[in-house]
């Protein structure tokens, strides 16, 4: 098994030790989007134009809100450190991280993400197109997060720092992501809308990982 | 050849201390005397716009102040990045110290933007694509000043500093461009800024003007505010000591 392997592999059976709260992002997503029905009113042809917006606002937040604890703990026992002087390169390491932070909560929200759409009314085309959305924007929300929570470990009020530094880089993800299904609710091809989701996703993959090792060297 | 101050020369923050303390009067003097003459240009010398009325006039702070707002991030990027690749210490602090300026010149940008608005469009804020971009450039400064202040270890306050600015820095163009994409599919352009009319030579003058003194009102006050900063981070040198205990006061 490779280093980054069994880091993953670490990474996911420590969540699964603690399912209570490995759901808690899902769980923040589905409430926070239920919300927003009972603000605007429940006139359908209104949320079903909001719709797409709240599900990619709400992914947002709930995606960065879960990134306080991507590198929190290893850093507070020292094994952060320990895993930064292996033989493990830290690119290897932020690259493990952020796929165990999308496998934890990214895929959960494109998992749900159709029962919101039901909520809202959207058509089952429209679904479709939301959850290949979110299937493209979500990894590049954990690795933005990524690289703000490397950025503001150990700082007394990371959590709110992290939502400041991230959320304009993350605007957009935002306006593709939710442009997508807004375009096939009115009948256009969403295919442009998908083509600058998938060159973001690239984008960030290839600098997101360099710069959140540059980041946890450091902070550490 | 001796005498000539080489290209490094001002990387001390000591020979940095003193000529900028040198320089700052200066600075201002030129800040003030050029944006008293291009307030005057601007406000008095040039013509009525035909469709705007008077209101037109706020553009020669608006344009300068927007113009400073984007390319001081890319200034502050720029050494904030020297800083970090190079271990220069003032480079670092230079970039620090740009950064209110910089955020302070897109709140006004903003600011003189919703005053023109109004008259002009009925309404203190749209959502058009450049202002959009400018309220995110804000975002970003202030995200930036907000990680450097929260991390008490200034070595690590620079560096990450520089990180993010440089990640804001490749970020400013796609976010510019997803804005203003957004803002097409969304809405017809209902209003255009671009479609300006053919300017008259005192009103470029005036604007020319005012970018001059607001170039040098950044200089004379980023230059205070890195004074300041070297003070305190070279406060334990002897040099920092010595002009205490000459001076009695800083100067």
């Amino acid at each position: 098994m490779t280093p980054m392997a069994a880091l993953l592999a670490r990474d996911l059976r420590l969540a699964s030790r603690r399912p209570a709260e490995a759901l808690l992002p899902v769980v923040f997503f589905v409430v926070a989007a239920s919300l927003f029905p009972l603000g605007v009113g429940p006139e359908e042809a209104t949320l079903r134009q909001i719709a797409p917006g709240i599900v990619w606002v709400c992914a947002l937040l709930s995606s960065l809100l879960s990134l306080g604890t991507m590198y929190a703990g290893d850093y507070s026992d020292g094994s952060l450190e320990q895993m930064l002087i292996s033989r493990m390169s830290s690119v290897e390491l932020a690259v493990a991280k952020c796929l165990a932070h999308w496998l934890m909560s990214g895929v959960p929200l494109i998992v749900v993400s159709p029962l919101l759409g039901l909520l809202f009314g959207l058509s089952w085309e429209s679904i479709g197109m939301m959850a290949f959305g979110l299937l493209l924007g979500t990894p590049v929300l954990s690795m933005m997060g990524s690289m703000g929570a490397a950025l503001t470990l150990g700082l007394r009020n990371s959590s709110v720092l992290i939502l400041l530094i991230v959320l304009p880089l993350c605007v957009p993800v935002l306006i593709f992501g939710a442009g997508a299904v807004s375009a096939a609710e009115v009948g256009l091809s969403p295919s442009g809308h998908f083509y600058l989701l998938g060159a973001m996703l690239l984008l960030t993959s290839v600098g997101a990982p360099v710069a959140t090792a540059a980041a946890l060297r450091i902070s550490v | 050849m001796k005498n000539l101050p080489r290209f490094f020369t001002f990387a001390s923050p000591s020979r940095f201390y003193r000529a900028a303390g040198w320089a700052i009067p200066w600075i201002y003097a030129v800040a003030v005397l050029v944006s008293l003459a291009g307030l005057y240009l601007g406000f008095f010398v040039a013509p009525v716009d035909a469709t705007q009325g008077n209101s037109y006039r706020i553009i020669f702070i608006h344009v300068p102040a927007a113009w400073m707002s984007m390319v001081l991030y890319l200034v502050m990027a720029f050494w904030a990045a020297i800083g970090w690749a190079f271990n220069a210490r003032l480079a670092s602090m230079v970039a620090r110290s740009l950064a209110p300026t910089g955020a302070a010149f897109t709140f006004l940008a903003l600011w003189t933007g919703a005053f023109w608005g109004k008259p002009t469009w009925g309404a203190w804020w749209v959502w058009d694509a450049r202002l959009t971009s400018e309220l995110i450039l804000l975002f970003l400064y202030l995200g930036y000043m907000a990680l450097v202040e929260a991390i008490d270890d200034t070595r690590r306050a620079d560096q990450a500093g520089a990180l993010l600015a440089v990640i804001g820095a490749v970020n400013v163009p796609i976010i510019y461009f997803s804005v203003r994409w957004w803002n097409t599919l969304h809405q017809g352009a209902t209003i255009s800024m671009t479609a300006a009319p053919k300017m008259a030579n005192t009103m470029l003058l005036s604007m020319l003007l005012m970018t001059i003194a607001f170039w040098a009102y950044a200089f004379a006050v980023v230059f205070m505010r890195t004074r300041a900063l070297v003070l305190e981070r070279e406060r334990d040198n002897e040099w920092v000591r010595a002009l205490g205990v000459n001076n009695g006061s800083v100067a």
